[in-house]
């Protein structure tokens, strides 16, 4: 293999907090101390920073190959500069057994030019009844256990699961929107779902979520990831729950850092999500937990939907957003924004969520693997959905104006997507 | 010619001019349906298709008897026994609809915004006939007739919109309608049925009928919207009609020559006395069902026209 010499580099540590001008080696796969290399890479002043670690992305294998394959997302990722795709269960059928996850890990291997690892179902089905072979399942290669956007209902069984789980030393991830209060409901409430007449949950029901779970979580001591924290109103409770030492960490979603509800404008399906988009006070609530560090982990949960299941009256349009490849330069807006710098921004993007896994990615320390990425903050360009390398092309920045390219990505020192 | 616009999909992208432009319009056919020849031939040749993706007699009934006035050819179409049952997606069934070459598309659909990405996909003039909880232009356009010929005026009254605003499309369109007119507009109703930020839309929220009413100028009943309801809105109907039902008690609040209106179809006992909605002195129920016609009368008069200028261009 070859050695590699970055020169010319804007490095990007988020585990150091630094954003300096110098100089990186790599050699077999990994960082290493400065010597001699085979080839030489002029940075030419751009910004190299540790790959990112997506938690919640939707593969669409088994079931909706035409959704989005590991061949395409593989692709998506590497043009958008994430170098680890931590895959969701919620595919047809649900990746609930070791024989489902092993056909999806021979898929991603054989197919995914970035790293996969593969999430598992923590109740049979996703049904909220009976948990899954959570042993097994670590076994066969699984990082985390969520049902994804299905709520275990039932608090007897998410007790004894979660009771299980920390036995096993297990991750379990939450998503924790009250089903009760969200029924039926597809916009946050408030004068714009008043406006548009459209079933509406309010913001609240993810605090009542997050607060059952941190009482279950106080009673079995597990591990645990919200998915996606969206709201003001959860914050309290989620710094309340880590001062008490709680093991607790939570992610949010890059739309929540960079849209709200009144994007949605005239019945926008592509801005259908699940949580809804929020009120702006929401937003920018939820953009200073990550600047600082209340939320751990900023993902893409990137959810493929072809256009048919978009095409249809809001109420009844999927949710869901294509976003492997706009992440990084929508997370752009919040350096450009003057929101936070950086480092601080890929803290959330690498090396937490590397860390929450137990990853020793996401950094670019010596001996840490060489998932990296070289980007122009700065670059403008008009995003056309078209130019996806994602089957589906369900992305709400269409047409939108963004600053922030990717210029080259390296997965354990090989070059997946730019000119050599 | 003030009304520039293409489609009636709802008051919201509506002026205060473009209001008063088919009001001023419908006025004409105020007149000429009160004529013996109740004919025009301004749509003659013109094909109007009603799609109804929700039950309706009197909308429909409206849209139907407006278009035959104006002498277009209207078609019916009854959605729910039709292709939507054998998985057409709206859409579809928008294109199929579109090579007809309609000239007039009236459309209701249980889905908020439906209406809206059905226009987008037509070459025709579109007009909302209703769109879930969203709006019911021609509704509150004739409401707005209504309270213009009795009041004199469509500008600071105070009005009362009482009930389901939650569920209400009427209500939604209402409250844009007359305060781009300018009046002051309360809204009276329990809690669970009154929408979240709805103190955002520059309206009075009350909760109690009787404070509510006090000194109004129009008290506009809605519906209870039972079929809309997953239950657990309301304790029970008789409690409901206690406290939120008009009857002549609580009518006394307002002003002594306030009107009575509802959208029907009425609940009587429900929310509205039975009595109360006969009074000819204070109800002007049926005076809205004839403002209907005019109003879709004219709306379709000003669209046809734009229709004609734009094709013509």
């Amino acid at each position: 293999m070859t050695t590699l010499h970055f020169t010319n580099a804007r490095l990007i540590d988020p585990e150091q907090g630094t954003d300096t001008v110098g100089e990186l080696w790599v050699s077999e796969g990994r960082i290493c101390a400065p010597g001699t290399a085979d080839k030489q890479i002029d940075c030419r002043g751009k910004c190299l920073a540790p790959g990112i670690v997506d938690i919640g992305v939707k593969v669409c294998e088994p079931g909706d190959r035409h959704k989005e394959s590991y061949a395409s997302a593989g692709r998506a990722a590497a043009a958008g500069g994430v170098t680890t795709m931590v895959t969701r269960p919620d595919t047809n059928p649900p990746i609930d057994t070791p024989e489902t996850l092993e056909f999806v890990t021979r898929r991603a291997q054989a197919d995914s030019v970035v790293h996969v690892l593969p999430m598992a179902a923590l109740t049979k089905g996703r049904a909220g009844t009976e948990m899954t072979e959570i042993g097994f399942l670590m076994d066969a290669g699984a990082v985390a256990f969520t049902d994804c956007d299905h709520v275990v209902t039932d608090t007897k069984v998410l007790s004894r699961a979660l009771t299980y789980a920390k036995s096993c030393g297990a991750l379990v991830i939450g998503h924790i929107q009250e089903p009760g209060l969200s029924k039926g409901a597809c916009a946050s409430s408030g004068k714009f779902a008043s406006l548009r007449g459209l079933p509406a949950v309010s913001p609240m029901a993810e605090r009542m979520g997050l607060d059952r779970d941190i009482a279950l979580l106080e009673m079995t001591g597990a591990r645990y990831h919200v998915d996606q924290i969206t709201t003001a109103r959860a914050l309290p409770a989620l710094e309340r729950a880590k001062g008490n030492g709680i093991d607790i960490t939570a992610g949010t979603s890059i739309h929540h850092l960079t849209l709200n509800a009144f994007d949605v404008a005239d019945y926008r399906t592509f801005f259908k999500l699940k949580p809804p988009l929020r009120d702006e006070d929401d937003r920018l609530a939820v953009v200073e937990a990550v600047a600082s560090g209340l939320i751990d982990v900023i993902s893409s949960m990137h959810t493929p939907q072809d256009e048919e299941s978009k095409r249809l009256p809001f109420e009844e349009a999927a949710a869901g957003a294509v976003a492997l490849e706009t992440l990084l330069p929508a997370a752009m807006r919040l350096v450009h924004g003057g929101y936070m710098d950086l480092p601080t921004l890929w803290r959330a993007l690498s090396v937490n969520p590397a860390r929450r896994l137990g990853l020793d990615t996401g950094r670019l320390t010596e001996g840490a693997p060489a998932d990296l990425v070289l980007f122009d903050p700065d670059a403008p360009f008009q995003l056309n959905r078209f130019n996806l390398q994602s089957k589906s092309k369900n992305t709400p920045f269409d047409d939108a104006r963004m600053q922030g390219k990717v210029l080259g990505t390296w997965v354990s020192g090989a070059r997946v997507f730019g000119d050599t | 010619m003030s009304f520039r616009h293409r489609h009636l999909l709802g008051i919201e992208p509506l002026a205060p001019t473009d209001i008063s432009a088919i009001l001023d319009r419908a006025e004409t056919y105020v007149d000429l349906s009160r004529s013996d020849s109740k004919h025009s031939d301004l749509l003659a040749g013109m094909t109007q298709i009603n799609m109804f993706f929700e039950n309706s007699t009197r909308t429909q009934a409206s849209f139907e008897l407006a278009g035959k006035r104006l002498g277009a050819d209207v078609m019916n179409m009854a959605m729910q026994a039709s292709s939507i049952k054998k998985g057409e997606t709206l859409i579809d069934t928008a294109l199929t609809l579109n090579a007809m070459q309609p000239d007039l598309l009236v459309v209701r659909h249980p889905n908020s915004g439906a209406v809206d990405l059905l226009a987008q996909k037509v070459h025709c003039a579109v007009l909302n006939a209703g769109d879930g909880r969203h709006e019911h232009p021609t509704q509150a356009l004739l409401d707005a007739l209504t309270i213009r010929r009795a009041k004199g005026r469509l500008h600071r009254l105070s009005i009362a919109i009482c009930g389901d605003i939650a569920h209400s499309r009427v209500a939604r369109s209402n409250i844009l309608a007359l305060t781009k007119m300018e009046n002051r507009v309360r809204l009276i109703g329990p809690p669970t049925l009154l929408p979240a930020g709805i103190g955002e839309f520059g309206v009075e929220v009350f909760h109690d009928m009787h404070e509510g009413l006090e000194d109004v100028d129009v008290v506009m009943m809605l519906r209870l919207q039972r079929e809309r309801m997953d239950g657990g809105f309301i304790p029970s109907e008789r409690e409901y009609y206690h406290r939120y039902g008009l009857d002549a008690d609580k009518l006394s609040r307002a002003k002594s020559d306030a009107i009575v209106m509802h959208p029907g179809p009425m609940n009587r006992g429900v929310e509205i006395d039975g009595t109360l909605a006969d009074d000819i002195n204070r109800s002007v129920i049926q005076d809205q069902v004839e403002m209907g016609v005019a109003v879709r009368m004219a709306a379709m008069d000003l669209l046809a026209h734009n229709l004609r200028e734009r094709r013509a261009a």
